[in-house]
């Protein structure tokens, strides 16, 4: 049988120490009502060679995005970038990728390094003070963090921006069902594609626990951070930036200086490929005051007794391990090979990478839209600016575009209409730096003609 | 504070922040082909970063000092590849490769979430048969694979569970945790909006038909139990337990981080079970990746179908379907965006395959052998939990070795020297300096039989030589870790 390491000999001896006469009667221990008495309806095992075989044949069904395959202009929380040789040869040694949670700190101080400078990479993208280890995507740490800011504050009201990805506001109120469904949405402005500020204060009611915006938001379009901080900061409620594309903290300011409470998102776009959706890497930062009120794990720097640098697992505390009923979260396992695929490839780049890959980001999107425009074929849906993802308005019907489209292998956007009925035929559309010149052009000649 | 210094290999490694000198660059991105977007043309300067803003010291190194460092790191580290990783409750089996291959197939690797049902058939196929081979496994009769990891699991079953009985027009408000239970379990309770009622386990280690039901009420939405438990040992009660339960209305839910030592050999169906997360990092051999990613699916009972999360997978006819909210009233919504985590489910998928019924049989049994031959070969020099055959795993408490003035943390680490991962230590609560030792299937007969010589060893020292138990680790890069300091004066970054 595969990956099993005993010899018939082996397990003989075995059940000699045991002092038992064969395997059946080690099974003596489950109650015989509840054995299988035949096997399980799978199908049989398979040779590596035939399972090799198979898994090819099961990939090949599937028409995934890159070169020779599809052409994709899709995102909306999930990036299709460029991922540095270094960090699957790197992320892919064993001792990091068959290690589990650094229980053992003296021989996990690969791990633990590495996540805390992961810890610190976040912090230095958000301008905030400490970063946990990881959270398990976007909307679940979008999710957490709503709780964070309810416990933080002792309030229940939680205000989301409408512009918020509807996915993780789907997740939020799943989470929220449970304690208190004390949550409203601030629309957002149609003209601008920006939260309203007025709504949004409209919505908080007197006392906030929470403002929750994501910059750029589902649209593309950049949010007015500080002056949303101002306001939720008026009622003393907290302000949560949710960033679901983070190549954009290379040019923009970062939340931290914006007056944010606590920024979460997903850092999927550095070094984790799209994988149909998961995993990604959720990921926290907020203020030292809040740390003790913040879920995951966090990695903190002390000495081992000879007084050598060293890390470790720390704030326990805080964790299910201990304080059972009484955690901040529930979380045990997180993201961390994602985290540490993320640190590789930040640190591959670079400060001056990071900054480049921002621009080109932002120069790709501009020219791509720049280009559809002048199709006439699609308008510009809203009129705040973008960073790598922006909104049109098709003059002809989306689904049938959409389908046109993809006959000549291009994934042209997302159909807005299916999480905003009002949005009909409106495309959410990105770019990023693996959209060639030619690429770009190609869509939009194939887009006039569809 | 004194730096480490090179010893030869054993090398030192600063942050990768102190390796940092301006100006130095790695894998730069590939130079845009379209025209220049001047940032500050259309986006307002307050948006934008400042000029010459420099990240508060974001690192600068060469692609070498990038490769050099994780290197470094991960010599540092020690994963089931290095060797023996017997961490009761984790199941630090064997990562087949042949996995990895696959799910880094291209294939799987490239499809974006949101592109169209019919260029990724393969992926909802894999996805769909998944769940029907989970559903095999457990009797359960639907499965979700959409959350990220065992707690997150849990987490979805419990909202289900408080769903259900919302829908029913009476909602209920506790659940019952036995005292062996994993800490995640009371934790998402409560996450879950559940008051928890604990709930002793018996003198033999199990859980009792009386004691279950002296505290279930019709305000008890669920018993939540691990099976076997956390000690190692099968609830022989089951039936009785979950009959109990059933008769006042509630529900059992089952955490399977143990399915292990049950898979091909008794389905959760069968003992009264409604609902249960499967650990797909555990039993079905997806990498723990340093402490994640792993995958949390959820199966249930028929009467739970309704609300589990959304998007679900249908097929009709050959094609493979995304069914939506709209469609799903009762859903509980979502865990995470997207449908779970993919390459993962990849992973297990593959594993399922490889193993087929007899080989998840195989593997279960031969990890209940496994845990047996240490439990035997142990118990003369560790105090047995419970003195009765266990199934996964063998738990002892630190009662021959307190006497000495040696804790099981001492002992724990003194194992280090020897060359194997430490046990889980510490847990379940109910035992004095736990030792929890989970040997998995994969492991060799050779490999147990030096395991065991080193316990027994460690065990004579604690009589004979007990510095060298509270000294150990010696022959690590760093000794013994400051863990107080570390809460106390935390340093949770790196500053210029």
């Amino acid at each position: 049988m595969p990956y099993v390491s005993l010899s018939d000999k082996d397990v003989e001896r075995i059940l000699k120490t045991i002092g038992l006469d064969s395997t059946e009667a080690l099974l003596g221990t489950l109650p015989d009502d509840l054995r299988i008495k035949d096997k399980l309806d799978l199908p049989d095992g398979l040779a590596e060679q035939e399972l090799m075989a198979l898994m090819q044949g099961m990939a090949a069904k599937n028409f995934p995005v890159g070169r020779g395959g599809l052409l994709s202009f899709l995102g909306a929380g999930a990036y299709n970038h460029y991922i540095p040789s270094t960090v699957a040869h790197l992320a892919g040694r064993s001792e990091f990728y068959t290690a589990y949670t650094p229980y053992q700190p003296e021989i996990s101080q690969g791990t633990l390094q590495a996540i805390f400078e992961y810890q610190t990479l976040v912090c230095q993208m958000t301008s905030m003070d400490v970063a946990n280890a990881s959270l398990y995507d976007g909307a679940s740490a979008t999710a957490e963090a709503v709780l964070m800011a309810r416990r933080v504050t002792g309030r229940g009201r939680v205000v989301l921006s409408g512009a918020l990805h509807p996915e993780y506001r789907r997740t939020i109120k799943t989470y929220l069902n449970a304690a208190s469904e004390d949550i409203a949405e601030a629309l957002f402005c149609t003209e601008a594609g920006t939260t309203l500020v007025e709504a949004a204060q409209a919505a908080m009611g007197d006392e906030p626990a929470c403002l929750v915006i994501q910059h750029p938001n589902f649209f593309g379009c950049l949010e007015d951070v500080s002056a949303l901080a101002e306001a939720v900061h008026r009622k003393k409620g907290l302000l949560i930036v949710v960033v679901t594309e983070p190549v954009s903290l290379g040019l923009l300011k970062p939340p931290g200086e914006a007056g944010c409470d606590i920024v979460v998102g997903d850092n999927q776009s550095f070094g984790n490929a799209l994988n149909f959706g998961g995993p990604y890497l959720g990921f926290m930062a907020t203020k030292t005051e809040f740390v003790r009120q913040m879920p995951g794990r966090l990695i903190g720097q002390t000495v081992d007794r000879n007084g050598s640098r060293a890390f470790c697992l720390t704030f326990s505390t805080r964790e299910q391990h201990i304080r059972r009923e009484r955690a901040t979260s529930n979380i045990c396992t997180n993201h961390g090979l994602c985290a540490l695929q993320a640190a590789i490839h930040l640190t591959s780049l670079g400060l001056s990478g990071l900054k480049a890959l921002s621009e080109v980001n932002l120069s790709k999107a501009h020219y791509l839209r720049q280009r559809l425009l002048e199709t006439k074929v699609c308008h510009a849906a809203f009129s705040a600016p973008l960073f790598n993802e922006f909104t049109v308005r098709l003059d002809k019907d989306a689904d049938a575009v959409l389908k046109r489209l993809l006959k000549k292998g291009i994934l042209a956007g997302l159909d807005l209409s299916r999480f905003y009925p009002a949005l009909t035929n409106h495309l959410l559309i990105a770019a990023t730096e693996l959209n060639s010149k030619d690429d770009i052009d190609r869509f939009a000649e194939e887009l006039s003609r569809a | 504070m004194k730096q480490t210094t090179d010893k030869g290999f054993f090398m030192d490694e600063p942050l990768i922040f102190e390796r940092s000198s301006v100006g130095k660059k790695g894998v730069e991105p590939c130079p845009s082909d379209v025209p220049n977007h001047d940032a500050a043309s259309t986006i307002p300067k307050a948006f934008l970063r400042d000029a010459g803003d420099v990240l508060n010291g974001f690192p600068e190194v060469s692609e070498l000092d990038v490769v050099r460092h994780y290197t470094r790191l991960s010599q540092w580290n020690f994963g089931v590849d290095t060797g023996f990783y017997p961490l009761g409750s984790c199941t630090m089996k064997y990562n087949p490769k042949v996995n990895e291959d696959a799910a880094r197939l291209s294939g799987f690797t490239g499809l974006h979430p949101y592109q169209s049902e019919a260029t990724c058939q393969g992926a909802l196929e894999l996805m769909h048969d998944l769940e029907a081979y989970l559903c095999e496994i457990s009797g359960m009769d639907a499965v979700t694979l959409q959350p990220s990891a065992g707690a997150h699991g849990e987490l979805c079953g419990l909202f289900m569970i408080a769903a259900y009985f919302k829908d029913k027009g009476a909602p209920r408000h506790k659940i019952i945790i036995p005292d062996t239970a994993h800490g995640t379990n009371p934790a998402s309770s409560a996450l879950a909006g559940f008051k928890v009622v604990p709930i002793k386990s018996g003198a033999n280690g199990l859980l009792s038909p009386e004691a279950v039901k002296a505290v279930m009420d019709t305000d008890t939405a669920a018993l939540m139990l691990t099976n076997p438990n956390t000690i190692g040992l099968f609830e022989r009660d089951i039936k009785e337990i979950a009959r109990i339960v059933h008769t006042k209305g509630g529900l059992i839910y089952c955490d399977g981080a143990n399915m292990n030592a049950v898979m091909g050999l008794a389905r959760l169906s069968d003992m009264g079970v409604d609902c249960v997360q499967f650990n797909l990092h555990k039993t079905f051999s997806t990498p723990h990746g340093g402490g994640g990613p792993g995958s949390g699916p959820v199966g249930v009972v028929k009467k739970l179908e309704p609300f589990l999360p959304v998007p679900r997978i249908r097929k009709k006819g050959k094609r493979f379907t995304l069914v939506n909210e709209i469609d799903r009233p009762k859903s509980i919504g979502r865990m995470k965006a997207f449908y779970g985590n993919f390459s993962i489910m990849v992973r297990a998928y593959a594993y399922i395959r490889r193993l087929g019924a007899e080989g998840l049989r195989h593997a279960a049994t031969t990890a209940i052998l496994n845990a047996n031959y240490i439990r035997e070969a142990l118990k003369a020099d560790y105090q047995l939990a419970y003195d009765t055959p266990c199934m996964h795993e063998a738990v002892f408490s630190d009662k021959f070795q307190s006497g000495f003035g040696v804790s099981t943390m001492d002992i724990a680490k003194r194992l280090i020297d020897y060359g194997f991962h430490p046990p889980t230590v510490y847990f379940p609560l109910v035992v004095h300096g736990a030792i929890m030792i989970e040997p998995t299937e994969t492991e060799s007969l050779e490999t147990l039989d030096a395991f065991i010589s080193a316990m027994r060893s460690i065990a004579a020292e604690a009589k004979t030589e007990p510095e060298l138990l509270k000294n150990a680790p010696s022959n690590t890069r760093v000794s013994r870790v400051d863990e107080t300091k570390a809460a106390r004066e935390p340093v949770l970054r790196w500053r210029p």
